[in-house]
C-alpha cells in the first residue's frame, strides 16, 4: 500500500462517526449562535439584530431568576449527592458477598428514565393521596408551595444521581492500596484519623470528577422539572433549560429562546473545562 | 465497622434505592377506589385494570415500540461507527488523536438544549421531523462521543503484537479490525451498548421536541404527556412507569458488571 494512503486509512475510519457527530451536534453548535443573533419567530422570516438578544438578557428579570434556580438547585443537587454517594461508596467497599445484590438495587434509580422517577415523585408527592404527606403527618403542598417546590425537585434528583456518584466513588476507594490504609493502622491511627489523612486525599481527585460530571448534568436540568412543576408555581421552579424551552417552543421565539440556549452551552462549557483541566491534571 | 450497623447502613440504602419504584408498583396494581386514600397501604385485592386500560384505552404499545427501533437503531449506528473510530484512535495512532478525542469528548458534554432549536430546524427542513429515522440519527450521534471514547480506551487495552501479526498476515486495517479486533472487543461493546441503549431508551428532550405524533413518539414522551380527561390517572400511570422501567432495570441488573465497568470507564480514565 501506498504511504499516503496509509496515512489516509485512520481518517477513512473515522470518517462515518465524525461526520454525524459533525451534523448532529457540532454544526448545531454553531448554527445555535447564528440564530441567537437574529430576529426569528418560528415561520417567519428571519432578521440579523446582532447581540441584541444578549442586552435583552441583562435587563430580563425572569433570566436571572431562571439563573439562579439553576445554580442552587445545581450547587444543592451536587452536594447532597456528594455526601450521600460518598457514605454509600464507604458503604458498600465493606458489602462483601452481598455486594451484587446491592449493587442491583442501587443501580435502579439511575437505570429508570428520568421522567419516569419524576412521575413517581409526582405521585409522592400528592398533597391529599401521596405517601410523603402521610409521613408529614397532614397534607403538604410540596410542589405548589414556591418555597418548597424546587428542594422537591431536588430531593428528586438527589434520590436518582446519587447511586452513580456511589459507584463512581466506590471505583476510586477500591483502586486505594489497602496496604496505606493497614500501614496507617499500624502507625495507630483510628478509622477517623485514617480516614481523614489517607483516603480522603486520595479519593480527591474521583470525588472532584464526580463533581464535575454532576454539576455538568445539574446545570442542564430540565427532564425531571418540566414533568414535576413544568417551572412552576409562579416561575420558582423555572432553570434555565425550561426557560428556553419555553421561549423556543410555547412562544415560538427561536432567536431569543436560542440566546438562552447558548448561556447554558456557555455555563457548562465553562464546568467541562474545568474536566479537562482535571484530567490534565493527571488522574490514572 | 461492626456488622450490625454495617447491615443496617446496607439494608437502608437498598431501601432507600427501592422504595419509590415498589410504591409505583403497588400503586399499579391497586384499585382504583382504594387509590382515592391513604391508608391502605398495601393493595387490597390486586387488579391488572391500569394495564389493560394502557393498551387498550391509549396506544402505549405503539409507544414502546417506537422507543425499541430507536434506541436498537441507534446503538447499533453508535457502536458501528463508534468503534471503527475508536480502533483507528488507539491502533493506528493518527497524528492529531489526542485533539480529536478532546473534541469527541467535549462533544459528550454538551446540553441536548443548546442544540434543539437548530436540531427543530434541519429536521423539519430535511423532512426528518417526526420520523423515527430523524431521531435516531439524533440519538446515535449523541450516544457517540461515549462510544468513541470507550471503545478507545478498550481498544488501547488489546496488545498491538495482535493487531501486527493481523497486518503481517496481510490483512489491510479494515480486515484487520472485522477479522481480529472486533472479535476481542465483544466485552467493550457490550459494555459500551448497554449504556448507549439505556441512554436512548431514556432521553426526552429531542424526543418531545422533534416528533409531535404517534408516528415517532416515545415512551418517556408518553409518560411525561399522559392524558387526563378530568383528574390524573394515577393508577394507569404507575402502570405506564413500571413498564417504561423494566427494560432498562433489567438490562442494568442482569448486565450489572458490564454497565460498571462502563461507567466507571467513562469517567475515571484520563
Amino acid at each position: 500500500m501506498r504511504p499516503g494512503a496509509a496515512r489516509l486509512e485512520p481518517w477513512v475510519l473515522m470518517s462515518p462517526a465524525l461526520a454525524l457527530l459533525a451534523a448532529v451536534t457540532a454544526l448545531p453548535m454553531l448554527y445555535v449562535v447564528w440564530l441567537s443573533l437574529q430576529q426569528r419567530a418560528l415561520f417567519r422570516a428571519a432578521q440579523f439584530t446582532g447581540f441584541d438578544h444578549y442586552f435583552r438578557l441583562a435587563g430580563d428579570g425572569r433570566f436571572w431568576n431562571a439563573l439562579g434556580n439553576t445554580l442552587y438547585f445545581a450547587l444543592v443537587s451536587v452536594a447532597m449527592e456528594l455526601a450521600l454517594g460518598l457514605a454509600i461508596a464507604l458503604l458498600l467497599a465493606r458489602a462483601g458477598r452481598a455486594r451484587a445484590l446491592i449493587y442491583g438495587a442501587v443501580l435502579v434509580p439511575w437505570a429508570i428514565p428520568t421522567v419516569v422517577s419524576a412521575r413517581m415523585w409526582e405521585w409522592m408527592y400528592q398533597p391529599e393521596l401521596g405517601v410523603l404527606s402521610f409521613l408529614a403527618g397532614r397534607p403538604v403542598n410540596w410542589l405548589g408551595d414556591a418555597a418548597l417546590a424546587l428542594h422537591a425537585a431536588i430531593a428528586m434528583d438527589v434520590w436518582k444521581s446519587t447511586p452513580f456518584v456511589a459507584l463512581l466513588l466506590l471505583a476510586g476507594l477500591q483502586a486505594i492500596p489497602r496496604e496505606l490504609v493497614h500501614a496507617a493502622a499500624l502507625d495507630g491511627a483510628g478509622a477517623w484519623t485514617t480516614f481523614r489523612r489517607v483516603t480522603l486525599p486520595l479519593l480527591a481527585p474521583v470525588i472532584l470528577v464526580a463533581a464535575v460530571f454532576r454539576s455538568i448534568d445539574a446545570l442542564r436540568v430540565f427532564d425531571a422539572i418540566y414533568v414535576l412543576t413544568g417551572g412552576g408555581p409562579a416561575n420558582a421552579t423555572e432553570t434555565l433549560s425550561i426557560y428556553a424551552y419555553r421561549v423556543l417552543f410555547q412562544m415560538l421565539d427561536f432567536g431569543y429562546g436560542s440566546a438562552l440556549a447558548v448561556v447554558v452551552l456557555a455555563i457548562t462549557g465553562m464546568a467541562a473545562l474545568a474536566y479537562a483541566r482535571l484530567l490534565r491534571g493527571g488522574i490514572e | 465497622m461492626r456488622r450490625p450497623g454495617l447491615w443496617l447502613g446496607l439494608a437502608a440504602v437498598c431501601a432507600w434505592s427501592l422504595a419509590p419504584f415498589l410504591w409505583q408498583l403497588l400503586t399499579s396494581v391497586k384499585p382504583a377506589a382504594e387509590l382515592e386514600a391513604l391508608p391502605p397501604f398495601l393493595p387490597g385485592a390486586i387488579t391488572l385494570v391500569h394495564y389493560e386500560a394502557i393498551f387498550a384505552g391509549h396506544p402505549f404499545a405503539r409507544l414502546l415500540l417506537n422507543s425499541f427501533i430507536v434506541s436498537a437503531l441507534a446503538t447499533l449506528l453508535a457502536l458501528g461507527f463508534g468503534s471503527l473510530a475508536g480502533f483507528a484512535l488507539a491502533k493506528l495512532r493518527p497524528p492529531g488523536r489526542a485533539a480529536t478525542l478532546a473534541a469527541v469528548v467535549a462533544l459528550s458534554m454538551l446540553p441536548p438544549v443548546a442544540t434543539v432549536s437548530p436540531l427543530f430546524l434541519l429536521a423539519s427542513a430535511a423532512g426528518l421531523r417526526d420520523t423515527l429515522v430523524g431521531l435516531v440519527l439524533v440519538y446515535a450521534g449523541f450516544a457517540l462521543p461515549l462510544a468513541v471514547w470507550l471503545m478507545a480506551q478498550f481498544f488501547r487495552g488489546v496488545p498491538d503484537a495482535l493487531y501486527i501479526a493481523a497486518r503481517v498476515d496481510g490483512c489491510s486495517a479494515a480486515g484487520a479490525f472485522v477479522k481480529v479486533m472486533l472479535p476481542l472487543a465483544v466485552p467493550g461493546l457490550t459494555a459500551t451498548g448497554l449504556l448507549v441503549f439505556v441512554f436512548c431508551w431514556n432521553e426526552f428532550l429531542y424526543a418531545l421536541t422533534l416528533t409531535s405524533s404517534m408516528a415517532a413518539r416515545t415512551v418517556p414522551v408518553g409518560i411525561a404527556l399522559f392524558p387526563g380527561l378530568h383528574e390524573v390517572p394515577w393508577g394507569e400511570i404507575a402502570a405506564g412507569s413500571v413498564i417504561a422501567t423494566l427494560p432498562p432495570v433489567a438490562l442494568a441488573i442482569v448486565f450489572q458488571r458490564r454497565v460498571l465497568a462502563g461507567l466507571t470507564a467513562g469517567a475515571l480514565k484520563g
